[in-house]
């Protein structure tokens, strides 16, 4: 029980540690990097943002996204003898929240992996591609990014799902 | 048609429906559970 707590209590700070990593990154790109780049590729000046910063970013970016995913499971696995990770992800009441964020976190880490960086490595050209190849990926890789934003935002409402949420969620 | 992904701020609308949606759900699976 004493080891339960101390990972549970470990693993939420990890969690917020990693998700605010992965989801400040993921804003980082939508909210600031897509406009100015455009803008520097206008006047020749994009290079340096593809070559220096996107791949560090692209790092921390992904890998944070399992360190996130993975400390999240650590949580859920420590709440009601261990059935809490399953009960999450199959909407079990009182997890229904929380299991919405999960499914959620899930998506979007699966849209990392799959969608994300799997096409940016065609864009930075760690994988042979044409210039059209390297078209659609930056788009497909754009949209996905997109898509991720967009989840991020229930995600947040129902991870953040406490007792701040009581009266809304009636947890 | 111009994908409303393509817009930020259309991106960032779509967040906020989609939460009012999944929020509608889950009050409906709450509310179910309740009265069984």
């Amino acid at each position: 029980m004493m080891l339960e707590n101390y990972a549970a209590g470990i693993a939420r700070w990890l969690h917020f540690f990693f998700g605010i990593m992965w989801i400040g990154l993921l804003y980082y790109f939508n909210f600031v990097q897509a406009d100015s780049l455009r803008a520097a590729n206008a006047d020749g000046t994009g290079a340096g943002i593809v070559k220096h910063v996107l791949p560090r970013a692209l790092f921390y970016f992904r890998w944070a996204a399992v360190a996130t995913w993975l400390m999240g499971a650590v949580m859920l696995l420590t709440i009601g003898n261990g059935t809490g990770f399953v009960d999450a992800f199959t909407l079990k009441q009182p997890f229904t929240p929380i299991g919405i964020g999960a499914w959620l976190g899930t998506i979007m880490l699966f849209n990392v992996w799959t969608f994300i960086w799997q096409n940016q490595k065609k864009v930075l050209g760690l994988v042979p591609a044409t210039e059209e190849q390297k078209g659609r990926a930056r788009r497909v890789a754009f949209l996905a990014s997109r898509v991720n934003t967009m989840l991020s935002i229930p995600m947040l409402f129902f991870m953040a799902a406490g007792y701040t949420h009581k009266s809304m969620l009636g947890l | 048609m111009k994908n409303p992904l393509d817009s930020l701020a259309a991106t960032v609308s779509l967040g906020f429906v989609l939460t009012a949606v999944l929020y509608v759900i889950v009050k409906f699976i709450e509310t179910a559970a309740i009265a069984s």
